[in-house]
């Protein structure tokens, strides 16, 4: 009998079966990630509400999301791993099918297109994508030899590609590049050559000038300039990084206390309950606070990875290993572009930061860990 | 249904992306130390000031301006908050679909505000509206139209308005003092402003105080020795006087004779400090201080104190003024009628050019000068008041008989209406001068005995008679109080000479005159030529003022005793 057949038996099965499971198991959840997202969340949602101005509304609002998304990754994490292998290559196309709607069914604002309406409900395809894409890679490498030769590197690449450029095009470019990024670490973890990686690391670099010259929109390439010298324009580009800066630094070691920023508070600091949220915490509770939320994030990162190393099969580890790893990515461009480390890409503070549908998504992720990490120790028996 | 035993992905894969997992993490929370904690050329205590920099804001309190009052603590200048409406222009021009709603709610054209933006592009502070009622500039924050602001300002309000004007004065926009008291004393009812440090968002709204920097210390309080009833009362009765004789100006002062304050001064034309839009500067003069007229006739009492304290002459010394004229060089001096042999009184009760140039001619060359100088003419009352005059008393090495003639009788010196109010108090007040002012005093103002008290009683008792039947003056007459005075007509000084035609007409004088309380002057600058004298046109002004003044100051009347008894009384009256 196959594992998998085993497991698909498992929910109600005859009860001498399932004696030895605990109940944590029996209803596919991972206690341990579980915990630190609800730590991670409640955290969130204190510094939410100091960061939309002390706004019920937003909290109730973000409340409601967490709720559907906890719900959501508690369905994700009943499903048989199998099967969504199975189903990765139809979801991928789907996803991209979507993706290519939206240029002309599109529904947009401040100059990209990146939501599609069906229904009166609005998602954003490149949403799915986000989960879909390291399962298609996944997907397609576990079925193959590994480590993969140069056919299945390109293909993957070409699998990579087509939602990258598609959501570049939006134009989206912090999404496009975690969604390459993600189907990337699953690349990097199925074993590929050192050569390749450092071929590629070399042409990326080659290739930057053209992009720089051909493929980036103005208002990108500002970002990017920006981020050099904000002192250039005070105003303008380099307001939102020189707010953030300066509310991130005037919190020093403890914080000017909860509720009590001035960058944040008096409306200095843009954005500030999205993708600069992390500065109102760094204001208001200093450092300390700020490293204490990135220790709940690396304890996430370390159970993820811990997950994924035990994962029975291929795509089980290396699906586990790019969502883990793309989320310690959410963070570090979060955090870094916040700090004046990296461009500003609008890329939120996963699980932080307001936005609903980025809850879900990311709690559906970790919804597939579940799966994951369950599984394995069915198997174990 | 799916392949047995996959490749195992390979461990070391794990190894080396937690690695570069930490890498990043280092590079990050290197990151968040470098700006929180460690001391870095931009780190913390650089943003640290960038943030109270962005935040903090040091706001002027503007000082309450002092208000000014009357004696009797009646509002005469009075500060009330309002508001002000300022921009930035630099952030406007960013903003251009705000600015019809900006114009509308400023009520100003809105090609009038796109200029007043445009042109100031490059300024961070321009006036909008100034002095707006608080609820009104409400409105125009309440747009929410970055860049748009309002400041906290204080205006003047005059509730006596034109009464008393000339003497209260008024502040410009920015609260500083320009005309009357408000500028002489601008720096005691100025204040000094404040400041606070306030906490301000974004938009530039305040919203709450840090700390007080420094309190806003309110202006003193000023409280002039005017009393805004005889005030009313010398303005009603001026300006009425004005339009009856159809004359240019006038003025009138209303001392208290045992003080020295200044109880009413009022002048014509005036305007109202409220609303200065028709405001014209012949209209600002305070002309009781600041013009000056050769006060006539008015000044043959001091001459005849001259006289007295020569000892040459008593009230009762009789001069020869017959043939009702007298020539001295080449002019020639006329009585309006021949009064033959009068004594010195009479010379005062008929105003009689001949007796008093006969008196003057037969003193020492210097001492009607020398008794002038003792009044005050010549000399700024040190009030302070901006634009005051001294007047002219020019003294000469060598005086020609008709100069000093001229001087006995008032041509070729100028008074102000004040210096000739202030010289008759010398003689109400027992020969004590005291400066006058404008101020409410706690105690009289110290004086100087400049003529003898004796003497100065003698001149009060002759003066009585010139309001009495057959003097010049007995429209100055009132039915309860008696009252000690002179009139004075002067030929105006124009180009080319005295003018034939063109007159000022005077009327200075005490009362009650047995216990002088009130000194009051009333100058009319060209009255119609039917009625120029200044027993025709001042006179009456004079009484009507004091009759009134008088009983509101509930001063006992002197009259109705000695109207009874007058033949019989009283033994002062005969000694003169």
């Amino acid at each position: 009998m196959s594992g998998s057949e085993f497991v698909r038996q498992m929910p109600g099965a005859s009860p001498e079966l399932s004696r030895k499971v605990g109940l944590d198991q029996r209803l596919h959840i991972d206690l341990p990630l579980l915990s630190l997202l609800l730590v991670l969340t409640g955290y969130g949602l204190i510094v939410l509400y100091s960061a939309s101005g002390q706004s019920i509304e937003t909290l109730h609002r973000q409340g409601r999301f967490l709720l559907i998304a906890y719900v959501g990754m508690l369905v994700v994490a009943q499903v048989d791993v199998e099967r969504i292998k199975r189903l990765a290559p139809w979801a991928y196309l789907l996803g991209a099918l979507l993706l290519l709607c939206v240029p002309y069914f599109g529904v947009g604002a401040k100059g990209a297109q990146r939501w599609l309406s069906l229904g009166g409900f609005r998602f954003q395809p490149s949403e799915l994508m986000k989960l879909v894409l390291p399962m298609a890679v996944a997907w397609y490498l576990s079925n193959r030899t590994l480590p993969p030769r140069l056919k299945l590197i390109f293909a993957s690449l070409v699998i990579i590609a087509i939602p990258t450029v598609l959501i570049a095009r939006q134009p989206d470019l912090g999404t496009s590049i975690l969604i390459a990024a993600s189907g990337l670490f699953v690349l990097f973890l199925s074993g590929i050559s050192w050569k390749f990686i450092f071929g590629a690391a070399g042409m990326a670099v080659l290739a930057a000038f053209p992009m720089w010259r051909y493929t980036l929109h103005d208002y990108q390439r500002q970002r990017i300039l920006t981020l050099l010298n904000p002192e250039s324009d005070k105003l303008g580009a380099g307001w939102n990084i020189i707010q953030s800066k300066t509310a991130i630094g005037s919190g020093g070691f403890e914080g000017k206390g909860w509720l009590n920023g001035t960058q944040s508070q008096l409306d200095f600091l843009p954005e500030s309950h999205t993708d600069f949220i992390i500065a109102v915490l760094a204001e208001e509770g200093g450092l300390r606070n700020v490293l204490l939320l990135l220790l709940i994030y690396i304890l996430i990162i370390a159970r993820g990875l811990w997950i994924s190393l035990n994962a029975q099969h291929c795509f089980g580890r290396l699906l586990a290993g790019s969502i883990t790893l793309t989320f310690f990515v959410y963070v570090f461009v979060n955090m870094g572009m916040v700090s004046g480390l990296l461009p500003i890409v609008g890329v939120p503070l996963p699980l932080v930061s307001q936005g609903g549908t980025s809850l879900v998504t990311l709690l559906a992720g970790f919804g597939l860990l579940m799966a994951i990490s369950t599984e394995k120790r069915i198997m174990d028996q | 249904m799916k392949k047995k035993s996959p490749q195992p992905v390979p461990v070391w894969r794990f190894s080396i992306a937690v690695m570069l997992l930490m890498i990043l993490l280092v590079l990050v929370v290197w990151r968040a130390l470098s700006l929180q904690v460690l001391d870095t050329d931009r780190g913390y205590d650089f943003l640290q000031r960038q943030s109270i920099a962005s935040s903090h804001r040091t706001e002027i309190i503007p000082a309450y301006r002092g208000l000014i009052s009357d004696r009797n603590g009646e509002p005469l200048a009075v500060s009330t908050p309002v508001d002000s409406i300022w921009m930035d222009p630099r952030r406007l021009i960013n903003n251009p679909e705000s600015w019809s709603a900006l114009a509308r709610a400023l009520d100003m054209p809105l090609a009038q505000l796109k200029n007043k933006i445009v042109n100031n592009r490059s300024r961070g502070f321009i006036y909008l509206r100034r002095h707006l009622p608080p609820a009104s500039a409400k409105k125009i924050l309440e747009l929410g139209i970055g860049g748009v602001k309002s400041q906290r300002e204080y205006k003047r309000f005059y509730p006596a308005a034109e009464v008393a004007s000339h003497l209260v004065g008024f502040t410009n926009i920015d609260g500083r003092g320009q005309e009357g008291m408000e500028l002489a004393l601008d720096s005691l009812l100025k204040g000094e402003a404040g400041s606070k440090r306030v906490l301000r968002d974004l938009k530039g709204h305040i919203i709450r105080d840090i700390d007080q920097g420094k309190k806003a210390s309110p202006g003193k309080e000023l409280v002039l020795s005017i009393d805004l009833r005889l005030q009313y009362l010398a303005y009603r009765e001026l300006k009425a006087a004005l339009i009856r004789s159809g004359a240019k100006s006038g003025s009138m002062v209303v001392l208290d004779s045992r003080t020295g304050e200044v109880l009413a001064m009022v002048n014509q034309p005036s305007y109202n400090p409220n609303n200065r839009e028709s405001l014209r500067p012949y209209m600002m003069r305070n002309r009781a201080m600041t013009d000056v007229f050769e006060p006539g006739s008015t000044v043959k009492p001091l001459t005849v104190v001259a006289a007295l304290e020569s000892g040459k002459y008593r009230p009762d010394t009789k001069v020869d003024t017959n043939p009702g004229y007298i020539r001295v060089g080449r002019k020639t001096l006329l009585d309006p009628v021949n009064y033959g042999v009068i004594d010195v009184t009479k010379i005062l009760t008929k105003s009689s050019q001949v007796g008093i140039s006969k008196l003057a001619l037969s003193l020492d060359e210097q001492s009607v000068w020398d008794t002038f100088r003792r009044f005050g003419f010549g000399q700024s009352t040190d009030s302070g008041f901006p634009g005051e005059s001294a007047g002219h008393l020019a003294n000469r090495a060598k005086w020609r008989p008709i100069e000093r003639a001229n001087f006995a009788f008032g041509y070729g010196l100028s008074v102000t209406p004040l210096q000739l109010a202030q010289a008759y108090s010398v003689l109400a007040n027992g020969g004590v001068l005291r400066p006058a002012t404008l101020l409410r005093q706690q105690q009289a103002v110290a004086g100087e005995q400049v003529i003898s008290a004796v003497i100065a009683a003698q001149v009060v008792t002759m003066l009585e008679t010139v309001t009495q039947s057959g003097g010049t003056g007995t429209r100055a007459a009132l039915a309860a109080y008696s009252v000690a005075g002179k009139t004075g007509t002067v030929h105006k000084a124009t180009k080319g000479g005295y003018s034939d035609n063109r007159y000022r007409a005077i009327f200075a004088g005490m009362a009650p005159a047995s216990n002088p309380r009130l000194v009051a002057v009333v100058m009319i600058d060209e009255p119609d030529e039917s009625r120029y004298h200044g027993g025709e046109s001042a006179a009456p002004v004079f009484s009507r003022v004091m009759g009134d003044a008088l009983r509101l100051l509930d001063v006992t009347p002197d009259k109705l005793m000695t109207t009874k008894q007058q033949s019989v009384k009283p033994g002062r009256r005969k000694s003169a």
